[in-house]
C-alpha cells in the first residue's frame, strides 16, 4: 500500500517549510474557533479527540500493519476515566486523563505482548478479537459496566475547582487541542528518532532488524503502546465530552471509523490524521441528516476509491498541489 | 453436572460446532488457494440467514410444505455465493492480488462495512425467526435427552458430507486438481495452460456459498438480526486461526474444540460462555503460533 516514507512526512529542511506555516496557521485557527465560532466548539472538541486515536491507528500503519481493534484502547481509557470519577465523585480532570492513560498503556502493554508476535492478516484481526472480546465484557457484566447503557461520566473538577457546563467545555477543548499539539509534535519527533526509525523498519525489512541484533516484537510492542496511549488519550476526551461511556466505544464500527480516517488523511501521515478527523467530523454531521442509513456504505465505498485510486489520502492530493511530490515517496 | 446436562451440553457443542465448521471451511478455503483473509464472509454468512428467512417465509404463504424450506436453503446460498461473491472477486479482488497483505485486507474490509449497512436497508433492524425448517424434522430422543434432529443429525452430518465431499473434490477432480496445482504455484500453473483466473474466480464463488449456505442452515436456530456478521467473521477466523490458515481437516478439529468449549462453558460458567472460542485461539496461538496443524513458513531475506 503507498503510504507515505518517512522523509517525505518529515519536514527534514529546517526553518520554515510552507507545511510548518500551514501547520501552525491551523492551530491558530483553532485556537479561536472558540471566540469566533463557538457553534463549532463542540463538533471540533471531538473531532480532535478523534483525531488523537486515529494518530494511533497512524503510527501502526507506518510499521505497515494495520489493527482492526484499536477503539479497544478508546474504550478502555474512557472506562477506566468513569470508573474513576464513579468511585471518586469529583476527581480532577487530570487524574482523570493520567488513569485513562495508564489504563491504556496497561491493556497495550498486555495486549500488544500477544499481538507483537504476529503481522499481516493474524495482527489486524487478533486486534479484532480482543476489541470484540472486551465488548463482551462490557455488554455482560453489567452489575460493574453498566450494560449496553454504559456509565454517566459526571463533570471532574478541574484543579480543585467545579466548574460550570460551559467553562468546563472550554477547558476541554484546549485541553483536546493542546494534547493533538504536544501529541502530534511528539509523535513527528519519535518517529524521527532512532527508536521510530527502527520502528519503521518493520515496514521496509523486518529481517535486516534481526541482522542488526534487535528484536522485532521488542521494536513493534514499543510503538503498540505508544499507539494504545493515544487512541487512550483520545478516548478520555471522548467520555468527557459526551459525559457518558458506552459498549459502543469498543465496538469493531468504531474501529473501522478510525482505521477509514487513517487511511483518509493519507495513511501513515501525522497531520493527516487529524485533518482526515476534522474532515470526516464535519462531513458526518451534515451528512447524517439524509445519509444516517447509508453512512458505513458510503465509508466503504470511500475506503474503495482512495485504496484503489488516491493511495496517498488527503495529504497526499496536498502534496501534489504544493509541489512536494517525491517518485520515491510512494511505493505500489 | 449430570449425565442430562452432559449430553445436553455435548449436543449443542456438535450442532454449534457444524455451523461454524461450515463457514470457517469457505474462508479457509479461500484462504487457502488465493492468500486472502475475506473480511466480508461474515456478511455473506448473514446474507445468507436473511435470504433463506425471507424465500421461505415468501413460499410458506403461497401454501407450500415447510419441507421446500430445505432446497430453499441451497437457492440461498448459491445465490449469495454467486451474485454477491462473483462481483467481488471479478470487480475489487482481482486487482490486488498482487498488493500488500494489509491493503487486501483493508479491500475486504471495505466490502463487509458496506454489505453491513445493505443487509440492514433491505432487512431493517428487526430481528427475524423462521424456524420451520427446524419443526419440519421433529425431535429425537438419546438417553432420555430430547434434541431437535435438525441440529443434533441434520447439520453435523451436512458439515461431513462437506468435509469429505471437498476433499474428494479437490483431490480426485479435474477442477479441483487444478485449483490445487494453481494454488501451489500459479505461475507455473498458468504456463501449462491453466487459467488462474477462473480458477480464483470458482474457487471464491464456492468459498461464497459455504458462507451463505451457513447463514442458511443457522437462520431455523437463532434469531437473525444485524451485528451477527460481525460475530461469526471473528468467530470463524478464531476457528481457522487456531486449525492454521488453510488447514481444512484441522479447521474441522478446531470448530469442534471451540463448539464443545462453548457449549459446556454456557452450563459451568455462563457469563464467559462468549469468550471461550477466543480464550482457546489465545492458549492455542501462545502454543504454537502457525496454529494447531499449521506448519511455519519458510522466510524469504
Amino acid at each position: 500500500m503507498s503510504l507515505r516514507e518517512t522523509w517525505t512526512e518529515m519536514s527534514a529542511s529546517p526553518g520554515l517549510s510552507p507545511r510548518t506555516i500551514l501547520t501552525a496557521l491551523a492551530v491558530l485557527a483553532l485556537v479561536a474557533v472558540p471566540l469566533l465560532a463557538p457553534q463549532l466548539q463542540l463538533l471540533i472538541n471531538l473531532a480532535l479527540a478523534k483525531g488523537l486515536a486515529v494518530l494511533g491507528v497512524t503510527v501502526i500503519l507506518r510499521a505497515g500493519q494495520v489493527s482492526f481493534g484499536h477503539a479497544l484502547f478508546f474504550g478502555i481509557s474512557a472506562y477506566a476515566g468513569a470508573f474513576l470519577v464513579t468511585a471518586m465523585p469529583g476527581a480532577d480532570l487530570v487524574l482523570v486523563l493520567l488513569a485513562g492513560a495508564l489504563g491504556a498503556a496497561l491493556s497495550g502493554v498486555l495486549v500488544g505482548l500477544f499481538v507483537v508476535r504476529y503481522r499481516g492478516i493474524f495482527f489486524g484481526m487478533l486486534n479484532l478479537a480482543f476489541s470484540m472480546i472486551f465488548w463482551s465484557i462490557l455488554e455482560k457484566f453489567y452489575h460493574y459496566t453498566g450494560g449496553a447503557d454504559g456509565i454517566r461520566l459526571t463533570r471532574p473538577s478541574v484543579l480543585g475547582q467545579q466548574l460550570g457546563r460551559s467553562e468546563f467545555e472550554l477547558v476541554l477543548f484546549y485541553l483536546a487541542l493542546a494534547l493533538v499539539v504536544g501529541c502530534g509534535w511528539f509523535t513527528l519527533r519519535w518517529l524521527a528518532s532512532p527508536a521510530g526509525q527502527l520502528f519503521q523498519t518493520l515496514k521496509t525489512n523486518e529481517t535486516r532488524l534481526e541482522y542488526l541484533g534487535l528484536s522485532p516484537r521488542r521494536v513493534l510492542l514499543s510503538g503498540y503502546v505508544l499507539s494504545a496511549v493515544l487512541c487512550g488519550l483520545g478516548g478520555s476526551l471522548m467520555g468527557m465530552t459526551q459525559g457518558v461511556v458506552t459498549p459502543e466505544y469498543v465496538w469493531w464500527v468504531r474501529s473501522a471509523e478510525m482505521v477509514f480516517i487513517a487511511v483518509l488523511g493519507g495513511a501513515g501521515s501525522v497531520r493527516g490524521a487529524f485533518i482526515g478527523a476534522l474532515i470526516y467530523e464535519m462531513v458526518r454531521i451534515y451528512a447524517s441528516a439524509f445519509a444516517a442509513d447509508i453512512w458505513q456504505l458510503l465509508l466503504g465505498v470511500f475506503l474503495l476509491i482512495i485504496i484503489l485510486f488516491a493511495p496517498g489520502g488527503i495529504m497526499g492530493i496536498f502534496d501534489r498541489l504544493i509541489g512536494r511530490h517525491r517518485d520515491g515517496g510512494t511505493r505500489a | 453436572m449430570n449425565l442430562t446436562i452432559f449430553l445436553l451440553a455435548l449436543f449443542d457443542g456438535i450442532s454449534y460446532a457444524a455451523l461454524i465448521f461450515i463457514v470457517a471451511l469457505g474462508l479457509t478455503l479461500i484462504f487457502g488457494v488465493m492468500r486472502i483473509l475475506n473480511v466480508a464472509h461474515g456478511s455473506l454468512y448473514a446474507i445468507g440467514a436473511y435470504a433463506t428467512a425471507s424465500l421461505t417465509a415468501w413460499f410458506l404463504a403461497l401454501g407450500f410444505a415447510p419441507i421446500l424450506a430445505f432446497p430453499l436453503m441451497i437457492v440461498s446460498a448459491v445465490l449469495v455465493g454467486v451474485l454477491l461473491g462473483g462481483p467481488i472477486e471479478w470487480l475489487l479482488l482481482r486487482r490486488i492480488y498482487n498488493k500488500p497483505e494489509v491493503l487486501q485486507l483493508l479491500v475486504t474490509f471495505a466490502v463487509f462495512m458496506i454489505l453491513e449497512d445493505v443487509q440492514r436497508l433491505v432487512w431493517g433492524t428487526q430481528p427475524y425467526f423462521q424456524a420451520s425448517a427446524l419443526q419440519a424434522l421433529g425431535n429425537v430422543t438419546v438417553f432420555g435427552v430430547t434434541y431437535t434432529v435438525y441440529q443434533l443429525i441434520l447439520l453435523p452430518v451436512v458439515a461431513l458430507v462437506l468435509l469429505l465431499g471437498l476433499r474428494i473434490f479437490l483431490r480426485h477432480t479435474i477442477i479441483g486438481k487444478l485449483i490445487l496445482a494453481t494454488t501451489e504455484d500459479r505461475e507455473a500453473a498458468q504456463s501449462i495452460g491453466i487459467d488462474a483466473d477462473k480458477v480464483f474466480l470458482f474457487t471464491f464463488i464456492v468459498g461464497a456459498i459455504l458462507a451463505g449456505l451457513g447463514g442458511a442452515l443457522a437462520s431455523p436456530t437463532t434469531s437473525i438480526l444485524p451485528g451477527m456478521g460481525a460475530n461469526m467473521i471473528v468467530l470463524s477466523f478464531a476457528v481457522i486461526a487456531t486449525a492454521g490458515l488453510g488447514q481444512i481437516e484441522g479447521a474441522a478439529v478446531a470448530a469442534l474444540m471451540i463448539g464443545l468449549g462453548r457449549s459446556y462453558a454456557v452450563y459451568l460458567w455462563p457469563e464467559v460462555a462468549v469468550l471461550v472460542p477466543y480464550l482457546i485461539m489465545v492458549l492455542v496461538l501462545l502454543m504454537r503460533p502457525e496454529g494447531l496443524f499449521g506448519s511455519p513458513g519458510t522466510r524469504k531475506i
